[in-house]
């Protein structure tokens, strides 16, 4: 096994991290309104991009004014506001009072919610603000984000290439430095294949762990809301902010949150680190493969214990999410009729017309195409052969998990996706193509684990690659704390993409 | 699976009451063919005596204290509604009568 020193940088560029950037505004080496006055003008010149939906300036700097006068009153090391002056980009499947929430749709293009989302409110309540609402695939639909309404995300790290979805425009304003952390969802990969493709760190946590009250639904037993962040620090902070049961989502869990900074820098010695011998397989690159070897040395020397497990039904996951995902979404997505908010067809003359041609006008293809698989796996002659049969093959999954965590390891380590970032048009006419780059992802949320993909490398073609960790249910601390201890011995994450390597640098040069 | 026929597409679409065209009735025929040819992949697994997976953590209800509490203000929820007329949403007719 080679590492990775032919790509390895001359000199990591220091980017101000999540947490340097709030100790800096709390000391005053800059103001908020100075930060994103150069965080705009970064934003400017890259509207190539096309990673925000909405930046509106004057929004930002307003509330930027607000920020720095109540960051005067504020305590040098205040805690009860950990985030204050943060500016966070949310993926635009997330609603924000008074800002518009389109779900990258046509049918919410002119939608402007009536209310905070619960994990909105958690933000705002830290200090932090709205800095944009990002680009996605349409209700989260896609690997790639080209199935965006708006326009397809660029890649930071090469401008060809798709920068992974659905979460596509947070992770790219994340890697350009346009944020220092953003919100996303993931359903069946959304959060941490888009962190793989663009050398990001990008946690799902565990199923009900992160209220989901005010998040546009697409699949209801899966769908959970993270972060995308450039340290494993930042996204321990920035979790610890949003984590907890909110009464308002019936599927968030009570369960104690522990301090999630604490287990980091702690090392790893001894801990059995599971890897999946079905995650191997033909259709694996080479050179992720590679780079995902030459990480679990990292690990070993660090004195984790490898193991090597079994998860056999891993090749029924992709099949039994593009089942499952449908069906939900195909019920969920019927809440958009014309009637109550969204657009409706001009066109309508019966109630049956507004409906159908507000869903045909408003809809893109591919929430079109999930209907119809879902309403089909729903229907009466083939509920037995698909639906249920689906849910039956979840249970297989998800206890592969269990056995394992039970048996052999405490935390499986393996590639967040199969490939590095492929090129726009590559693989949109191709949805079972599109599908399987999930492959590695899809499983974690069929058993609802958390899972998180941090920088590992780059292909010799300088595109990053994702090493995936996955824990036990309400492990995150144990899954962030070897991620920390990656990361420490790494400095991939310090890398930063060329053409963006002064974005959101401001003041101080301190070290993400 | 046997292959799903245009006409059954047009069905599906409107049973989900999705109006679509001529050129995405055809895309959809193919594709859709494409994508269950692929998930025809669990067809031959055996699942007996599994039980169905519906949830992630087994609940079942969840119940609260049954207390009144504010809900949203009309005004704001009909300032996003298309079509509006004094304090209600308009829709074309609901029941023929």
């Amino acid at each position: 096994m080679t590492n990775s020193s032919h790509h390895s940088p001359k000199s990591a560029v220091l980017t101000p991290s999540m947490l340097s950037i709030a100790d800096s505004l709390r000391r005053g080496e800059f103001s908020c309104q100075e930060l994103c006055r150069k965080l705009l003008a970064d934003v400017e010149k890259s509207k190539s991009l096309n990673a925000f939906l909405e930046c509106d300036p004057a929004r930002v700097l307003a509330e930027a004014e607000n920020v720095d006068r109540e960051l005067k009153g504020a305590s040098k090391n205040a805690t009860d506001k950990p985030l204050l002056g943060v500016p966070i980009g949310v993926k635009d499947m997330i609603l924000t009072k008074g800002i518009k929430t389109t779900a990258a749709s046509k049918i919410l293009q002119n939608f402007i919610p009536p209310y905070d989302a619960t994990v909105i409110e958690k933000l705002k309540g830290a200090g932090a603000l709205v800095f944009g609402k990002t680009n996605l695939d349409e209700f989260a639909m896609g690997a790639s984000n080209e199935y965006s309404a708006f326009g397809v995300v660029r890649n930071p790290w090469n401008h060809e290439m798709v920068p992974g979805g659905s979460s596509g425009g947070s992770a790219a304003v994340v890697a350009a430095g346009l944020c220092p952390a953003a919100l996303g969802t993931d359903t069946g990969g959304s959060i941490r294949q888009p962190a793989a493709f663009t050398s990001t760190v990008g946690l799902k946590p565990t199923y009900g762990r992160v209220s989901r009250y005010g998040v546009v639904a697409f699949a209801s037993s899966l769908d959970q809301v993270g972060v995308f962040t450039r340290n494993v620090a930042d996204c321990a902070a920035i979790s610890q902010v949003l984590f907890g049961k909110d009464e308002r989502d019936a599927t968030s869990v009570d369960n104690p949150v522990p301090d999630l900074s604490a287990e980091l820098g702690r090392d790893i010695k001894g801990l059995r680190v599971g890897i999946p011998k079905e995650y191997f397989i033909a259709g694996l690159d080479a050179q992720v493969k590679e780079a995902v070897q030459a990480a679990l040395s990292i690990l070993e020397k660090q004195g984790a214990k490898l193991v090597e497990i079994s998860l056999p039904h891993t090749e029924l996951a992709v099949a039994t999410y593009y089942i499952i995902a449908p069906a939900e979404a195909s019920s969920n997505l019927a809440r958009y009729d014309g009637v109550r908010y969204g657009t409706r067809s001009a066109k309508a003359g019966t109630l049956e017309e507004l409906y159908s041609r507000t869903r045909g006008e408003g809809f893109g293809l591919e929430p079109k195409r999930r209907i119809l698989i879902g309403s089909y796996v729903l229907s009466a002659g083939s509920y037995d052969a698909y639906y249920l049969k689906a849910q039956k093959c979840r249970t297989l999954v998800a206890k592969d998990f269990t056995e394992a965590f039970a048996n052999s390891c405490d935390v499986i380590a393996s590639p967040t996706a199969p490939t590095t970032a492929f090129k726009i048009g590559e693989k949109s006419d191709d949805p079972v193509a599109m599908y399987l780059n999930d492959v590695f992802t899809i499983p974690v949320n069929l058993a609802g684990l958390p899972g998180i993909s941090i920088p590992c490398g780059f292909s010799s073609n300088r595109l990053p690659i994702g090493l995936q960790l996955i824990g036990k249910p309400f492990d995150e601390a144990q899954v962030l704390r070897v991620a920390s201890a990656f990361e420490s011995a790494t400095d991939w994450h310090k890398q930063r993409p060329p053409g963006y390597q002064d974005f959101g640098m401001i003041g101080c040069g301190r070290d993400a | 699976m046997s292959q799903l026929t245009r006409k059954e597409i047009e069905k599906l679409a409107s049973l989900s009451r999705l109006n679509l065209t001529e050129e995405e009735l055809v895309l959809m025929t193919e594709k859709l063919n494409a994508i269950f040819g692929y998930l025809d992949v669990i067809g031959s697994v055996n699942v007996d005596g599994v039980t169905p997976m519906s949830h992630v953590h087994g609940a079942i209800n969840v119940l609260r204290e049954d207390v009144a509490q504010p809900s949203m203000p009309n005004e704001e929820l009909l300032k996003i509604a298309p079509d509006t007329s004094g304090r209600f949403i308009r829709t074309p007719l609901v029941i023929e009568g």
